[in-house]
This record gives C-alpha cells, structure tokens and sequence, in this order.
C-alpha cells in the first residue's frame, strides 16, 4: 500500500511512546512475570519456591479436569455465539421490516449492553434462583423440576441465557447496520424474479451479511471466552460439579480459591497463546476488509 | 435506507415483525424492568415470591434510606462519592485511552520509522487478553509504583489494551491520500493536519469508543477491589457486591435493588443519549 | 501520658470526631464482612477510634472471604500486607503454615504488656485458632456453629410435636419423610454448607476422625481424608435417598439454602447459628434445636466453630502491634463482645461476654441463641474435634461438593462419591504439601 506520510524521525516515536510504555509497563512486564511463575512451584506467601520447568504445563494438560474444562468452553462459547448472534439476526431482519418504532426497538435492545458482567450474573441469579426467584416460580408451577443448583444442563442454559442476553445488543447493532448496507436494486431484482421472501433471505441477504456475521463470529467468541467471567462468578460459580467451569474460570479459581499458583499461572500463558492466535486471526481478517473497503 | 424496508414487506408480515420485535424488547429489558421493580417494594415482598411486576409503594422510602445514608452505612462512604470515583474511573480510561491509541495510531499511519512493524506488534499483541487472566502480576506492578488507591492505579492497566488503536487506525487507513498530499502542498505540518482534518473526520468514531470505552470502564469489578484499600476509592459495582450477602448476615435486598439501579443507569443514560453517533461511529470503524 | 492527658485526648477526639491527632498510628483491617455485618465493622472501628487518640483502625472491604484472603496474599507477596486481615474459618490452615508471615495473636498480645488469659476465653474456639502447643495464632472475631431451626407451623400440619426438635439423624430423617409424606410442606429437609455442617462438624460432633495426623492437626507424616468410612457413607446415603423424591433438597455449596428455609419449603434446616437474624427477620414461626448427631458415633462431643478470625501480619512496626493488642483488647470486652454477640448472632469469644448476655436475660427473651454456645463448651475437645487443619482445606471442599452433586443428581452412590473424595482430596493434599 502506497501511503503518503509525513517525514518527521522523532515525531512519530514520541506519538507511540505512551501507548508503548503503558503495554510494557501493564501488560508485557506483568507476562513476563506470569511466565516465570508458570515454571515454579510456590507456597501461597511465596515463601518458599522451587523451579520445575514445564511440569505445571504437563500436568495442566494431564489434568482430567482441564480437558473438561476446555469442552465446557467450547461448548459454552458455540452456543452463547449462536444464539446471541441467531437472535440478534432476527430482530435485525425484522427492525427492516417494520415502517414506525425503529428508534424506539432500537433505543430498548441496546440497555443490556450498558450492565455490568457483575450485576447482570446478580440479575440472573435473582430472576431464576430456585427458592425466591420470580422467573423460577413459574417454571416450578408449570412442573418443570427447575434446579441449576444439580442439574448441570439447566445450570449451563442459566449461563448461556445471561451471557447471550447481555451480547444480543451488539450483534443487533451491528445487523441492522449490514443489512442497510445492502443495496436495494439487488433484492428487488431478485423480488421481480419471483423469488420468495425466505429464498431471497438466503440467497442474497445472507451472504451478503457474511463479512459482519464473520466479524461478529471472532468478537463473540472473545466475548464468550472471556468477558463472561463475572456471569459464571456471579450465577453458578463453576458448578454443578464442574459443569459450568470455562477456562478463564479455571485460571481464576486455581489460583485464588486453590491457591495453585503454579498451575494457574500456565493456565494463564495457554489462554496468551490462544489470544494471540485470535488476535493474528481477527487481525489478518480485518486487513483483507480493509483492502476491500 | 429510508425507503421502503425490505422490498415486499406486506401489512402482515410488518405486523408479525412488531410481534417479534416487542418479545424481542421484552427478553431484553426485561432485568432491567425487573430491577427497577423490585427496588419499589419492601424486603419482605422480594423475598416472598412471586414478586409483583407493577411498581410498589416503597420506592420513595427505599430511594430515600439508600442515598440518605443506608448505602453509605453498609459501604462506609457515601453514594456520591461512589458514584464520583465511577464517573472518574470511567471518563479517565475512555479519555486517556481515546488519546493515547489515537497518537499512536495517527504515527503509524501517517509516518515511516524505524521499527515501525515491531511496535506494530508490540502493540497489537495487547489486544485482547483481559486483565483478569493477568491480575496478580499486574497487582505486584502497581504496587512498586506506589499506585495502590490511586486513580491511576485504577485507570492505567485497563488503557494497556490494543482495541481503540487498532480501530483508529482502521479508519485513518481509510482516509484518502489526497487529502494528506493537499494538506501538505499548503504547509501543513503534522500539528495542523491532524487538528484541522483528522479530529473534525474522527467525531464519530471517538463518541462511538467514548460510549464503549465509558461503559468498559463504569462496569469494572475485579481490578477497582484489587487496587483500593480504602473505602473512599471503592466503586458503585464494588459497593453493590458488598452489600449482597448470601452467608450469614441479611442481605438488604430493597437497597440492592437501588444500588443496582444506580450503577446501571448512568452507563445506559450514556448508551442512550449518545446512541445515534455511538451506532453510527462503531458500525463505521468496524467496516 | 498521664490519666489526665488520656482523657482530654480522648475527650477531644470525642468532640473532633474526625480531625486526626497528631502521631497517630494508623492500622488497617482488611475484612469480608457484608450487609449488616458491614456495619458492624464499622461501627466497632469508629468507636475504638473515638475510645482513645494514639491508633485509628480502618476497616476495608476486600471482597468475599476468599477474595480478602487473596488480596491479603497478593498484598504480602508485594510487601504491602495489611496489619489485620480476616480470614476464614477454611484457610485457617493456610495461615498456620504461612510461619513468617503471620505473628501469632498470643505473641502480639503479651509483647504489648498484656496479660493474655486464655481461659478467659471459650474453649472450643480457642482450640480451633490454636497451634498443637497451644499458642493461639489469631483472634476469633466472627464465630458461629452448626445448629437445627424447624418450622413449628410445618410440624403442626404434619401431625409432629412443634415443640419436640430432632435430636439424632434418624430423627430428621423419618420426620422429614412425615413432612414429605403428609403434605405439610413440599420438602421434609434442607442443609446451607455440606461440607462444614456434614462432613467437617458431623465427625467432630460424633467424634470420629475426619483425617490421619489428628484432621491433619499434628505434624508430620502427610494427613489422609477418612471421611468414607462407613458412618458418613450411610450418612449421605441416606441425604441421596431422601433427596430422591424431594425430601431432602439441595440448596447450594455455602448458605443458599437458606431462602429455601425462609420460603416455607422445608420443615427442618440445619444451618450456622450466625443465619438466624434472617428467620427472625422473616416473621416465621421457628424453633430451634442443636445439631443432630448418630447413634452409630461417639457423641455428641462439642461442634467446631465456623466464621472467621483475625489474624496479625509479619514484619510490623512495635508501634503497630501495640496498637493491634489495644485493639483486640478492646474487641475481647465484655460490652463490645455483647454487642457483636446480640447484633450479629455471631458467639461471643470470651466467658465474660457469655456470662453478661446470660445475666441481662438475653437468652431468656431470645431462645436458642445459647444452644450454639453450649454445643461448642459442652466437652473438652477431644483429637476429633479440634477442627481440621488441611492445608488446602478450601480446594478439599470444592472437591467434596463437586462429589455430592454428582451424588445428589443421581449419578453415584454416597460410596462412590465418598471414595472419589478421598481419592482425589488425598492427591490434591499431597500436591499442596509440596511431595
């Protein structure tokens, strides 16, 4: 790419010198440490500490439990991306459809957006806790045996349902701006071809969509691996068992409940390396947009 | 788009739209109607399932004891001052880092450097990885720069993230040669190109990270209860979590309520007044 | 600084609330205390503070019990520890084997010229803060004990007498079937905490062995879990069976049972003595019992206490120790004791408070409020009773009620879940002690 540029030598450096220092200093120095951790043995007070090389990582991935943990994740992040993001869709095609209240749909679905992690897993809890909540009342009273508490499949729902709602916001956003984004003449064309209003959803609005619902894909599985961490704290704890344990969890609660230091530590610099392997892939992808865009 | 809707939207199908949209809305402001609710009504009618979906009597009374004091009396400082060290926290990491990613953004864009690809990564690298995964030593850091209870202390760590700068230079790569080439024929300097063109241009983008950016900062938990020790530095989520308890002591519920109204309405008054150059600035810097 | 200069200090610092006095030393406290609780920090602190002029407590909030407890490591890691911090009752066992990094409460105390009279104290929370030797390492400030509430209204409907508690498992278990079976409520029984009620109380107050090495009290060889021997694998068996059809049901890891309680659902509850402000609170008709116990053991001997104390970094300035011992002094008065005691429905520490609440006919007006006291002083604690002392008590835990809601969801037997227990909390006990 041919850019035109400014000559300044020094300018420039000091332009990205806060940004730089800040990663070093908060993030880089901070990793570092983290790595060197990963290789030790310690005590909580870090009185006494012994060098073990890679054996926090070999027994990290030894560890029965982390292998579930890293199937609950996926599975947790597959179906927090997909529902968020099919709803969102949803609401989306319809907001197109309808002539009045499109500000007013979209002012009421961008509030979830606004609420804390923390107090959205309060919320939740409250809502469907088996004994007060309000929503778990009605469940009870309909028959159904509602107990997230030992049933590890309604407590992942329970989760999946707070992180999903919290995200539907976003991924509205960003569908109603992609489908207004798409031209017109393309669907009327294909209106005067006869096609159907579900065909022409499929064949053309869809695929059309597939940069946004791409870069959705990418922010909503960061979104799900990470930055739920306060849901699960707040609704389920990890638990039933391990049902509901994510890999961020994990790390959290290795660490700070257990006190393996070691252990969480190496958690820690796998979950590095499959962000930065995100990142290089959200990164690469956004490039080729640019190129396009 | 201010044409028809989708082409051959009939009267019926407009009407079945409404429906999906308004169960739509409901899902989804549902908790937040629920909360306002329930912080209405007295304890013991939270307690006692099911709670009443129409407002109580006990709002005046609940809104008065919380912010009269019962907040203050759990947390040991005042909601205003709760509320202030949010508001802080929150403007201070979208302002520092809005600056911050748009220097550096602006450098790497519109300037050629030594090692320009290797801060490139150094900085890219940052993007993503949350400070929860990264808080112990991150902790150590801080305290031997002597920035435990500071604001500082609260704001630095959570700017040492790539997002902002990546999305700035996303959209100051979209900005035509020719108008940095005009600018330059007419003496320009960097100073001045960047003043009079790329700031006016970049509005909506920086309302649209302003808003992301606040709320990022306003629903922080676990870094604000790492790095204060003392109460008066406490934000208004801390100060929430303080107050629910589900061991021995009784939990509050009706000031919860309140407090939990408290800590979500300045993020969504934010979300809200500032939606339309907030939608407009994200879906255009994320294009 | 003579009786005169103390008392207009403290007068000034009476009427100046708030203006500091020069050369004060300032203590922190870092604690985990919510709601009401919160509260009461607070106002012990600012009235320690206003009782003289040379230290000024201040009380931060960190967090739960395990995120103060943390803070409070990362913040020792660092250097930067607090003067006081609050742990609780689970990492007890962490803190004893932090040597070096704690001072213990015994030391602080008679290095400030204090007399330290143990005896003044109650013996089964003494005992659990204590170091085999006997040198108590922190101060108890937030005590309770496992005890029985029951809902007379339920026993009334169900045809049992409202006035008779369960005193053996068996009791609970063919009166929760009575409940269940008669209608009088959807669920005959509830539990808040597994683990501490269950497994860690239930061998101390049928004074059966918990773990080798004297629940890992003694030093020496690593400590081994002996909690599927046959009396706690037919102990749960019988909790699985009964939750079965719902009369027994399960309400969370920690106290989240409670609200199952406070619905009305359950007619017998066993739950911490600190959980009674909220029956109170909700008006219902209540009775209480002490804690069941089984035929098949040895008891009851005493229960151990649950909560939380305060224990006393490493490494500070005499100054603040001093100030730390005049704190604690001041906290183990019997007026300050009551308070703590009446408000909170925490123990008091101390036999002096115990008797003072006893005489102004507390108990009288509040009954069963002793019962967790009596429980606690009954006997002199026997090597199953002490409390236990793993030093990763809290992983164990986690590990024991991952087991039970495997077991309460159908998936396996008591035995199973027991052994699976032991076998996994065995390796997890070695891990943390470093072999």
């Amino acid at each position: 790419m041919n850019r035109a540029t400014f000559p300044h030598r020094f300018l420039p450096w000091l332009l990205v010198l806060p940004q730089l220092l800040i990663s070093l200093v908060f993030f880089y120095w901070p990793a570092l440490q983290a790595m060197w951790q990963s290789t030790l043995k310690e005590d909580p007070f870090g009185l006494s500490s012994k060098f073990v090389g890679l054996e926090n990582f070999r027994k990290v991935l030894s560890d029965p439990a982390y292998l579930n943990s890293i199937k609950v994740t996926a599975f947790f992040s597959v179906v927090t991306a997909f529902l968020s993001m099919s709803i969102a869709l949803l609401l989306a095609v319809q907001a197109e459809k309808v002539l009045r209240g499109k500000a007013f749909y979209r002012t009421l679905m961008i509030w979830p957006y606004a609420v804390a992690p923390a107090i959205a897993g309060m919320l939740w809890l409250f809502m469907f806790n088996p004994s007060f909540g309000t929503l778990a009342w009605p469940l009870r009273q309909m028959g159904i045996d509602w107990d997230p508490l030992l049933n590890s499949g309604q407590a992942m729902g329970l989760v999946i349902a707070a992180a999903s709602w919290k995200q539907i916001s976003y991924n509205f956003l960003f569908f109603v701006a992609g489908l207004q984004a798409i031209p017109k003449s393309l669907i009327e064309a294909a209106a005067i071809d006869g096609a159907g209003s579900a065909r022409r959803f499929w064949t053309i609005v869809f695929p059309l969509l597939a940069p946004t619902t791409f870069f959705l894909l990418v922010v909503n599985s960061v979104y799900a691996l990470f930055d739920t961490f306060g849901i699960i704290h707040a609704v389920t704890g990890g638990g039933p068992g391990k049902a509901t344990e994510t890999l961020v969890y994990k790390v959290y609660n290795d660490g700070y409940n257990n006190f393996l230091l070691g252990s969480s530590a190496a958690q820690s610099v796998i979950l590095m390396a499959i962000v930065i392997t995100l990142t290089a892939f959200q990164f690469k992808y956004v490039e080729r947009k640019v190129h396009y865009g | 788009m201010a044409d028809l809707g989708m082409v051959g939207s009939s009267k019926r199908s407009r009407v079945v739209a409404h429906i999906f949209l308004i169960l739509g809305v409901l899902i989804v402001a549902f908790p937040i109607y629920y909360v306002v609710i329930a912080s209405t009504h007295t304890l013991q009618t939270i307690l006692r399932p099911p709670l009443p979906l129409l407002p109580g009597a006990e709002g005046p009374a609940n809104y008065g004891e919380a912010i009269s004091g019962g907040i203050g009396r759990i947390g040991g400082v005042s909601v205003g001052r709760l509320l202030a060290n949010t508001a802080i926290v929150a403007v201070g990491i979208a302002v520092g880092k809005i600056i911050i990613s748009m220097a550096s953004a602006y450098a790497m864009v519109f300037f050629r450097f030594p090692f320009r690809m290797a801060c490139f990564w150094l900085i890219f690298i940052t993007l993503m990885l949350p400070v929860e995964v990264r808080i112990m030593p991150t902790y150590k850091v801080m305290v031997q720069l002597h920035l435990i209870d500071t604001y500082a202390g609260l704001i630095l760590p959570l700017i040492a993230s790539a997002t902002a700068t990546l999305l700035f230079r996303q959209f100051f790569m979209t900005i035509p040669n020719e108008l940095l080439e005009a600018a330059r024929v007419d003496g320009a300097g960097p100073w001045r190109f960047f003043k009079d063109i790329l700031l006016p241009l970049s509005t909506t983008n920086i309302a649209a990270l302003f808003v992301i950016l606040f709320i990022y900062g306003w629903t922080q938990y676990l870094w604000p209860l790492l790095v204060t020790n003392s109460n008066s530095m406490n934000t208004i989520v801390i100060a929430l979590r303080k107050m629910i308890s589900f061991a021995d002591a009784d939990t509050p519920w009706n000031l919860v309520m309140v407090t939990a109204v408290l800590a979500i309405l300045p993020p969504v008054l934010v979300v809200v007044l500032m939606q339309r150059w907030f939608v407009k600035g994200l879906v255009e810097t994320e294009k | 600084m003579n009786n005169l200069n103390m008392l207009a200090a403290s007068l000034a610092a009476l009427t100046l609330s708030g203006m500091a006095a020069q050369a004060q030393t300032d203590i922190s406290w870092w604690h985990a205390m919510t709601g009401a609780n919160s509260e009461v920090v607070e106002k012990i602190a600012s009235d320690f503070n206003a009782s003289q002029s040379d230290y000024k407590i201040n009380p931060v909030f960190k967090g739960t019990y395990p995120e103060t407890l943390n803070a409070g490591i990362a913040a020792f890691r660092a250097g930067q520890a607090p003067d006081i911090i609050q742990v609780f009752d689970v990492g007890t066992g962490v803190m004893m084997g932090a040597e070096g990094a704690v001072m213990p409460v015994a030391d602080v105390l008679t290095n400030a010229g204090m007399t330290f009279d143990k005896s003044a104290y109650l013996p089964g929370i003494v005992a659990y803060y204590s170091k085999p030797d006997g040198t108590m390492l922190s101060f108890p400030y937030n005590s309770s004990s496992p005890i029985t509430y029951y809902n007379k209204d339920i026993f009334e409907k169900a045809g049992l007498d409202p006035n008779t508690p369960p005193e053996t498992w068996d009791d609970v278990w063919s009166m929760a079937k009575t409940i269940k079976e008669s209608g009088a409520a959807p669920c005959g029984y509830t539990s808040t905490w597994l683990t501490w009620i269950h497994l860690e109380n239930f061998a101390a107050w049928n004074d059966v062995p918990y773990a080798t090495q004297g629940n890992g009290l003694e030093p020496g060889a690593t400590p081994e879990l002996e909690i599927n021997a046959p009396i706690f694998v037919n102990h749960f068996q019988q909790i699985a069976d009964l939750a079965k059809d719902g009369t027994f049901k399960y309400g969370g890891r920690t106290s989240e049972a409670k609200q199952i309680f406070l619905a009305g659902e359950c007619g017998i509850f066993t739950e911490s003595s600190g959980g009674l402000g909220d029956i109170v609170k909700s008006g219902m008709n209540y009775g209480i019992g002490q804690l069941p116990y089984d035929t098949d053991g040895n008891g009851p001997q005493n229960t151990i206490p649950g909560g939380a104390s305060l224990w006393v970094m490493g490494g500070k300035s005499d100054e603040t120790y001093k100030g730390v011992a005049a704190f604690f002094d001041y906290l183990s008065q019997p007026d300050v004791q009551e308070y703590l005691h009446q408000t909170s429905g925490y123990l008091p520490v101390t036999m002096a408070a115990y008797e003072a609440t006893k005489e102004s006919g507390f108990y009288d007006e509040n009954p069963g409020r002793e019962t967790p006291i009596t429980q606690m002083m009954g006997k002199e604690p026997t090597e199953n009773s002490k409390g236990v002392r793993l030093p990763n008590l809290p992983q164990i835990r986690d590990i024991e009620n991952e087991e039970f809601e495997k077991m309460l969801s159908g998936d396996q037997t008591a035995q199973q879940a027991l052994d699976n227990a032991v076998e996994r909390g065995n390796a997890a006990i070695k891990e943390a002690m470093g072999q």
